[in-house]
């Protein structure tokens, strides 16, 4: 038998190396994958490695993907600070891009900057709201939230799909299903070659690191994810709390699909969130919560993915494949955490009395 | 000298880099009663779990009637006829008690009936009278108490450790406990008693084993000492082991309950006509056994647990059907230490400056903490208080027992209330760390503060408070003057068997 016990005292040193066995235990076991299909396994690293970095434009569109991975991380983690678990990034996404689409195409002629600010302010409210309809049920009758979020992402990439295939489906693409673009103004402008959107990001990291540490909000936030009955004796609205802080998490993933939208497809479509509010998922957690880690996480998220892209074309390799290297690397990194924070000792064998 | 029956030589166990007992010696003859005695965290159970064969240790050994004795479960310790009582009963609710006797042993059900014969020889011999028809859900603390004797000895041990056993009884049932123990020892059992309290180890033992920090400190013979050289070794100096109380003028009326009655999710009944008054420079205690609704009161006056009906008045303002927050903003001075330090009174995981923040953050401007006085009132705290902490920026939960109580009394008394209920306030603390809180409970008492004081021991209840209020069941059975009370008298109001009001 053995138990599982909590480490203390691992210095950043040994953290770091666990990390690198994690990484090359996950490489050592896919070149299994790459060898079947009779590609050499260090060939395709390298190239990963240059697919994903090996040039300007390689690296630039590695940020344009890390964007929304690291914004709807920042609205995934403030529910998880409150211990309210919202796998529902994808819907809220997918109901920012809805929102920012609604202005944008009855708008088209509004001038740059209004427009945008209006497109950014109505995906934050869409992406709020979506995510207060469970907070709501969750307050009244103590519904699982999990589920409920969960279930919700498909209601809203099911309405965006209809819009897409059939309310919205635009005329002049002839019989392409496919919403009409955005009016030029829509646009979200390019910064040093990248659209705006890493500005935003790296705004709202500083930002909501700032509100999640030094706000009374984030410290209510905080408290009531830890102890729900300690923030009701120090005299806190928990109900309130949670209402707020979900429709600050939903419009933030609102707003990474106003900024997937406006910045990159132009348009609303069903492939708009990417499933970045999944993916978000799991670079939360990596970041355990940090801002900052998380624009870091998700470049790094990002380049992997495009590392994966990018063998695909040049070695001929199944998706498939790809997507194996991807998960193991993941499954390792996940599981090399764990082994950073705990220990497997062996247990004595015990035997109860009676 | 009788031959010791067990005897450990240099027993040590570590867990991690912790040395939970540390080369004790120790020795139990046939016919006597051996307390050990000793604070949380001494080691007292981790040595009797190495008898009963839930730990080994990891040096030393232990003979048993001479003979070297491999203890490697509680089968091999049932053998060498070893029985532990431990604190936690460790039996079936929906079995009979003679079921639960039975249990374990496959032969005794085909000959039932002289099995049964066989225990009720037992029960008449050591002096134990309980109905063992009866299934366990529906016996008394006492009574399963009782039931996990009886079994032991019909296993036939000759050894018995009992693990804090008066720590959930009545004195009624302490009494009845402790004949049992005695007509034990008379019948020429080895009994060992796990104990904290210094009262208990004068009353029934006949030796004193201390143990201080794993180690053996001394044994004594326990007619040959006194509570004060018991005190001294336990804690290791010089200690006074009464409870000073501070003697005041009773001042004007600060809380006033009147019929307060609340239910549980169940629908049960957990408080019932409530009413008392709580004055400025008195500690009214409350006594009670565990789960007559001592929790649910203090988190009723406190806004926490909802209230059916009944009026709570704190300095005249209403605040019954209030939540915490509005009684805050009401400005009603009033501190609520909970049963729960981790759990509601403090955030484990946040260090000692966020913990500050807790009550205070709300009374800053704008939207932002500053969280500079907050950490210079835990600079305060901790050395007021004297905390031991490696920094403010520890976890709280990292912190003993101890220390955790002083952070959330402190923070609360910082406050200034007029008003302070404590929940059980010193449970889990060693006696260094109680005598801090009840030395700051007078300090407060001395202030003008009315404080409602939640208490297990009937000891301290009696020393420390003015008036004491008696719960059983939800109801008050009685409100007494702890100055000419008795425990006694107190014990069978617990049981509602008597109503007393003073």
């Amino acid at each position: 038998m053995y138990r599982i016990a909590q480490k203390t005292g691992v210095s950043n040193k040994q953290a770091a190396l666990y990390r690198l066995i994690g990484i090359i235990g996950a490489l050592v076991i896919s070149s299994i994958f790459i060898l079947i299909t009779k590609k050499n396994p260090i060939q395709v690293y390298a190239s990963m490695i240059k697919g994903a970095f090996g040039s300007y434009y390689r690296i630039r569109s590695i940020i344009i993907r890390a964007i929304p991975l690291a914004i709807t991380s920042f609205g995934i983690s403030v529910a998880f600070k409150l211990k309210f678990w919202n796998i529902g990034g994808e819907g809220q996404i997918m109901m920012g891009a809805f929102g920012a689409a609604l202005v944008a195409l009855n708008f088209p002629d509004l001038s740059k900057p209004v427009l945008l600010l209006f497109m950014a302010v109505t995906g934050f409210v869409f992406g709020g709201l979506y995510a207060l309809i469970p907070a709501i049920f969750k307050a009244k009758f103590n519904t699982n939230e999990t589920l409920f979020t969960l279930m919700m992402n498909y209601i809203a990439i099911k309405w965006v799909t209809y819009l897409q295939y059939s309310a919205w489906k635009d005329p002049n693409a002839v019989g392409f299903p496919k919403i009409a673009d955005f009016s030029k103004n829509a646009w979200l402008p390019d910064v040093f070659g990248i659209h705006a959107g890493w500005v935003v990001t790296l705004v709202l990291a500083v930002v909501m690191h700032i509100f999640m540490k030094h706000s009374k909000k984030g410290y209510e936030i905080s408290v009531v994810g830890e102890s729900v009955n300690t923030a009701r004796y120090a005299g806190m609205n928990v109900k309130k709390i949670m209402l707020e802080a979900l429709f600050i998490s939903g419009g933030l993933c609102g707003l990474a699909g106003m900024i997937q939208a406006s910045g990159v497809g132009r348009t609303l479509a069903v492939t708009t969130s990417a499933n970045a509010g999944f993916t978000a998922i799991i670079i939360a957690w990596l970041s355990r919560l940090s801002m900052p880690v998380m624009v870091i996480v998700a470049f790094l998220f990002a380049a992997m993915v495009q590392g994966g892209v990018f063998i695909e074309t040049a070695y001929q390799i199944p998706q498939a494949v790809t997507e194996i290297i991807q998960g193991m690397i993941l499954f390792f990194i996940l599981g090399t955490e764990f082994f950073i924070r705990y220990k497997i000792v062996p247990v004595k064998k015990e035997q109860g009395g009676n | 000298m009788k031959e010791a029956y067990v005897q450990f030589h240099g027993i040590v166990k570590k867990f991690g880099t912790v040395v939970a007992n540390d080369h004790i010696d120790l020795d139990v003859e046939k016919g006597e009663i051996l307390a050990i005695l000793g604070e949380n965290g001494s080691g007292k159970s981790t040595l009797m779990n190495m008898l009963s064969g839930i730990y080994m240790p990891d040096s030393g050994s232990i003979t048993i009637n001479g003979k070297p004795a491999e203890i490697r479960s509680p089968k091999d310790s049932i053998k060498l006829g070893i029985g532990m009582i431990h604190q936690h009963f460790k039996l079936i609710d929906n079995f009979t008690g003679y079921q639960n006797i039975l249990m374990g042993n496959s032969s005794a059900s085909l000959r039932q009936k002289k099995e049964i014969k066989k225990i009720n020889e037992l029960m008449d011999k050591y002096g134990l009278h309980i109905d063992l028809d009866k299934y366990v859900y529906d016996m008394s603390v006492g009574e399963k108490q009782t039931l996990e004797i009886i079994r032991v000895l019909y296993r036939g041990a000759d050894i018995l450790i009992l693990d804090e056993p008066t720590a959930v009884l009545t004195p009624e049932e302490i009494k009845k406990l402790f004949v049992i123990l005695k007509n034990m020892r008379s019948a020429g059992h080895a009994i060992i008693i796990i104990t904290h309290k210094l009262n208990e180890v004068m009353e029934i033992s006949d030796r004193v084993t201390v143990l201080r920090k794993g180690r053996n400190v001394g044994t004594l013979i326990t007619k040959e000492t006194s509570i004060w050289e018991l005190t001294e070794l336990m804690v290791g100096k010089p200690m006074d082991p009464v409870i000073h109380r501070e003697e005041c003028e009773l001042g004007e009326v600060l809380l006033t309950l009147d019929g307060v009655t609340a239910y549980n999710e169940d629908g049960v009944k957990v408080l019932d006509e409530i009413g008392f008054e709580l004055f400025s420079h008195e500690i009214v205690g409350v006594a009670g056994v565990a789960g007559s609704g001592q929790k649910e009161l203090c988190e009723a006056i406190a806004g926490l647990y909802p209230v059916h009906k009944g009026s709570v008045k704190c300095m005249g303002q209403e605040i019954i059907g209030k939540t915490p927050g509005e009684i805050i903003r009401m400005g009603v001075s009033m501190s609520f230490i909970p049963e729960d330090r981790l759990g509601m009174g403090l955030v484990g995981s946040m260090d000692i400056t966020d913990n500050m923040l807790l009550k205070s953050y709300r009374d800053q401007k704008g939207l932002f903490i500053n969280r500079q006085p907050a950490r210079e009132m835990a600079k305060k705290i901790v050395e007021k208080m004297d905390i031991s902490t490696p920094s403010i920026s520890t976890p709280v939960s990292k912190l003993s027992g101890g220390n955790i109580q002083k952070v959330l009394l402190g923070r609360e008394i910082e406050s200034n209330p007029k008003v302070l209920i404590t929940a059980y306030a010193v449970r889990g603390l060693d006696i260094g760390a109680s005598y801090t809180i009840y030395d700051m409970l007078n300090r407060q008492k001395k202030r003008g503060v009315a404080v409602l004081y939640i208490g297990e021991d009937l000891d301290t209840l009696l020393q420390l408070c003015d008036r004491i209020i008696v719960m059983f069941a939800g109801k008050i059975s009685g409100i007494v003057d702890a100055r000419n009370a008795t425990k006694e008298q107190i014990g069978l109001m617990m049981t509602g068997k008597v109503m007393m009001y003073v």
